[in-house]
């Protein structure tokens, strides 16, 4: 551990051998195509498939109303996150009504997937639209269209939270700060669309789906539930997954469907979306309206904050649809310790693709509003914000602390961090350039955005989830086994897509073992050879399943110690381990390897008393809190005030997740996270009209980032442990997303706050930027 | 249907195909070459990329016809008796990936690149992948990579 090892996975990457969904050709395999829906809310009232059936190589085509007997529940939601929490019925073939564009009518398959597309134009549907809803405030109001008749409503769910005595902070303010800030809606944008291949076991009426997912653990308990099938028929397996970023963290109506169709039709089936409909049917990030208050002392201490968020879920419930905004419940108080707290979230139904988990999800929406606000108040009262920082943070702790939302933090300490970040970025040299442009009214402004954020991650210990969010059972396991031959087979239940488990695994593996990392195979993603996992999202891998493997790992030395004694005939007590040997304490040359220890304990003809053969262990972690990482990051940015063009000259990331496994790996999860911040906060946005229509419907309108959008990351850490496992590790999949976004917008702002500009929302494009350069010069606002 | 013969990695090809048939679908579903993927259908990911008589082209972009005569590299002609091209080798030695999903056509395109300018700076080399998405690395050892593979690293 600790050391930056090449990653095993990458010989067959670098060589074109991964194993991609899309990959799978299985004998007699069929192609699935679906027609989707053109209006963002319709009736159904005529569709006829007959013409589609007749064409060449079509095998079947199907209507919502055809398979409606397929399905024994709908797509579920998992987390019932509140009383009022309203659910509509979302079937994977909508029936008489679509509720988005890109919402699912009909199925054709097909031997080839020309033929398939093909067919669609032959399809037959009328529709008659209904009225369409697109903007949260007007959803909420009174005698507005309703997304969903039946529910009578087109909240989803309200849920509130208060710490502190809130009335009583905001009465002895001496300054309060407002403001309003829009996350935008984004689409995640994983380089691999989706795909799946299910394959029916005629036999035993069973299935095995293999699947573009982060969760075959999660698929495999759903698929028994929506298709009525026994869970323990169904195998589900993540091949080599391109990316998921939290839109491969859900159980989607092509899954469920292409289980259906190939049952029915007694043949494989594959689905593979285009971008366009990734774009409309894979689930998209983010999508809030945060009213914040910030109140405050004339020093700059906060006293209290208020945050009222809208959420947009879009049309329907995906799996962890709701819960999303909630896991920034807790956060919006960022590194700042005060005394009173006051959260509500609502939940809209609008006609557009439904949201669910994006990396971050919630966290970064937490992140950039207190850091936001943080600013803001810097700048009312005319005070540095890395000074109002200083002023707010904790002291250092390492220790399970109250926070003002109601948590516990486990372990910060701040300070330190900031500084290191502070001198990385030369930061007093960035003032004096900041200030000789100004000076000299220099077209190209210069600006310095701070973020000291902490995260919420290792999701999750179950205790508080139950409670606080309505879901349960976010455990990890681990299995280690030490084979005969002394190589070493892990069972992980995490699902990577990218963030080098098997590397990482096999050095934890490793030290705990005495054998070498090549030694280690790490078996993962396939529930008949991995059978049981919560899977990877929310940076919980490493904090839960890497910790499983270590303690697991430790079991088996237990085990082989015990072993060792006995072939050593010394007492377990006087029994030492180093470098995968056993030796007596004080005679080095009375020793048994690791291997000698292995044979043993599978040929069982001379184990201890009692003791049952084999080497091998499982770990079951429960994980007791969450993990917090946190870190500063540093954004350098110029601003030509003549066209809005914002270019990124530095960035300095600082961040602290705990003792690190593998370093090149952990740099490499924070160097993508904040690309993907800093696309947020200036190049991306998901735009519909007020018909629903996506507008931002393919790559060439949604912009994200190529490599001369992204700059240069300087990267250090800091090592704070977390007391929460015997590791100490915290996650960071998920950082570098949640630090990024508002040092750029800070550093924005930054650039112009002389102009008397105070806020601009994201993504901070040149023609926001220069829209707000021009309303404050005509003395408005932006 | 038309008859095409194409070289690819090597080897001599000759099929009927649709005239329509994509460069990248001939390339995965005919030939079985997985290795090169689809990312998107706009032209605008790059994961497609392959090397076409030694250029790199799109092979969403270029019709299975148009290859007709021609010679086509994928990434699963680089290595020569076992032993990987420099670029792999780069990618692999400065973790230039992480889901591996876009590494095929990052790796055609890098390759293209030093071709046309061996020593690149690092605007040049993010400037010439522009045509290549990564959603996973954030760049930064994509370029590292090209500048081992340039000899620019030591």
């Amino acid at each position: 551990m600790g050391g930056g090892v090449p990653r095993k996975e990458d010989p067959a990457l670098v060589t074109g051998q991964g194993t991609y969904t899309d990959n799978m050709k299985l004998p007699g395999m069929l192609h699935i195509a679906l027609l989707r829906s053109p209006f963002a809310h319709a009736k159904i009232t005529h569709i006829d498939v007959s013409a589609a059936r007749e064409q060449p190589s079509v095998v079947a085509a199907f209507t919502g109303e055809d398979l409606a007997d397929e399905w024994a529940i709908p797509i579920p939601c998992a987390w019932q996150v509140a009383d009022d929490l309203k659910t509509p019925d979302h079937w994977p073939v909508a029936k008489d009504e679509v509720h988005h564009v890109g919402d699912a009518v009909a199925v054709v398959v097909a031997s080839d997937r020309y033929a398939a597309q093909d067919a669609l134009e032959h399809i037959d549907v009328d529709y008659e639209p209904l009225d369409v809803v697109t903007d949260m405030e007007e959803a909420l109001k009174e005698d507005t269209p309703l997304v969903h008749e039946d529910l009578g409503t087109n909240a989803a769910f309200t849920w509130p939270l208060e710490v502190g005595d809130i009335d009583d902070a905001f009465s002895k303010a001496d300054v309060v700060v407002k403001q309003r800030f829009i996350q935008q809606r984004l689409i995640p944008n994983a380089i691999e669309p989706r795909a799946v291949v299910a394959q029916p076991d005629p036999v035993n009426g069973g299935v095995t789906i293999f699947s573009a997912t982060q969760i075959p653990h999660f698929l495999k308990e759903v698929l028994a539930l929506t298709n009525g099938i026994p869970e323990n028929k169904i195998r589900a397996v993540a091949p080599d997954v391109g990316g998921g970023f939290g839109a491969k963290l859900n159980v989607y109506a092509e899954e469920i469907l292409a289980v259906a169709l190939a049952r029915r039709l007694d043949v494989p089936v594959k689905f593979v979306e285009d971008r366009t409909e990734n774009y409309q049917a894979t689930i998209h990030g983010r999508d809030q309206i945060q009213d914040v208050e910030l109140a405050a002392t004339s020093e700059g201490r906060i006293l209290g904050m208020k945050v009222d968020i809208k959420s947009d879920m879009g049309a329907y419930l995906q799996l962890g649809s709701p819960l999303i905004p909630l896991l920034g419940a807790f956060m919006y108080c960022g590194v700042y310790t005060f005394g009173a707290y006051s959260f509500k979230c609502t939940g809209v139904f609008t006609n557009k693709t439904p949201t669910d988990a994006y990396r971050g999800a919630g966290r970064p929406e937490s992140a950039f509003a207190i850091e936001r606000m943080v600013d803001l108040l810097a700048l009312e009262l005319d005070m540095s914000p890395v000074e109002v920082r200083r002023k707010n943070f904790y002291e250092p702790f390492d220790q399970p602390t109250d926070t003002p939302a109601g948590l516990q933090y486990d372990s910060m300490n701040i300070q330190p961090n900031l500084e290191r970040a502070i001198e990385l970025a030369e930061y007093e040299d960035l003032l004096a350039e900041q200030k000789r442009r100004r000076e000299n009214n220099d077209p190209v402004q210069l600006g310095i955005g701070f973020s000291t954020y902490t995260e919420i991650c290792g999701l999750a210990p179950t205790q508080i989830t139950v409670n606080v969010f309505g879901g349960a059972g976010l455990w990890e396991m681990a299995t280690v086994r030490m084979l005969g031959s002394g190589k070493v087979e892990v069972v992980t239940g995490t699902s990577p897509h990218g963030q080098g488990h098997e590397t990482s695994w096999s050095q934890i593996a490793a030290d705990a073992l005495g054998v070498t990392p090549n030694d280690v195979e790490v078996i993962h993603g396939d529930t008949d050879s991995a059978p049981h996992g919560r899977d990877t999202y929310g940076s919980r891998s490493v904090a839960l399943g890497g910790v499983a493997v270590h303690v697991a790992a430790e079991r088996v030395v237990d085990k082989a110690k015990k072993i060792a004694a006995h072939m050593l005939e010394a007492s377990e007590d006087d029994i030492e381990f180093e470098g995968g040997t056993f030796s007596v304490a004080g005679s080095p040359d009375q020793n048994v390897t690791m291997v000698d220890v292995s044979g043993a304990a599978w040929a069982a003809n001379d184990l201890p008393e009692g003791m049952e053969p084999g080497l091998t262990a499982d770990y079951f972690y429960n994980p007791t809190n969450f993990v917090f990482p946190f870190g500063t990051h540093i954004c350098v940015v110029e601003v030509d005030t003549e066209t809005g063009k914002v270019t990124v000259q530095k960035y300095v990331a600082v961040d602290d997740c705990g003792p690190v496994v593998n370093p090149t790996i952990v740099d490499g999860q924070v160097q993508g996270g904040i690309a993907q911040g800093l696309a947020q906060a200036l190049y991306e946005e998901a735009i519909y009209d007020e018909d629903g229509n996506l507008v931002t419907g393919s790559m060439v309108d949604y912009m994200i980032p190529g490599a001369p959008e992204i700059p240069h990351m300087t990267l250090d850490r800091t090592v704070t442990p977390s007391p929460t496992n015997p590791l100490g590790i915290k996650g960071v999949g998920e950082a570098g997303t949640i630090g990024a976004p508002q040092a750029a917008i800070n550093a924005v702002v930054d650039a112009l706050s002389h102009l008397g500009i105070k806020h601009i929302d994201m993504p901070a494009s040149p023609m926001r930027v220069w829209e707000a350069i021009q309303a404050a010069k005509n003395g408005g606002d932006a | 249907m038309r008859k095409i013969h194409v070289k690819v990695n090597g080897r001599d090809f000759e099929h009927e195909v649709e005239p329509r048939m994509l460069l990248v679908h001939y390339l995965r579903e005919t030939l079985n070459l997985t290795g090169t993927m689809v990312g998107c259908n706009t032209s605008n990911c790059g994961a497609c990329t392959v090397l076409m008589d030694g250029e790199s082209v799109k092979s969403c972009t270029v019709l299975a016809v148009q290859a007709d005569g021609r010679e086509i590299t994928t990434v699963q002609g680089l290595a020569e008796n076992g032993n990987w091209h420099p670029m792999q080798t780069a990618f692999h030695e400065q973790h230039g990936l992480q889901c591996g999903y876009c590494t095929p056509g990052m790796i055609m395109a890098s390759i293209s690149l030093l071709q046309e300018n061996p020593e690149p700076t690092e605007e040049e080399i993010r400037e010439g992948l522009e045509g290549n998405y990564c959603r996973c690395t954030g760049y930064e050892n994509i370029v590292k990579a090209v500048q081992q593979a340039a000899g620019q690293t030591g």
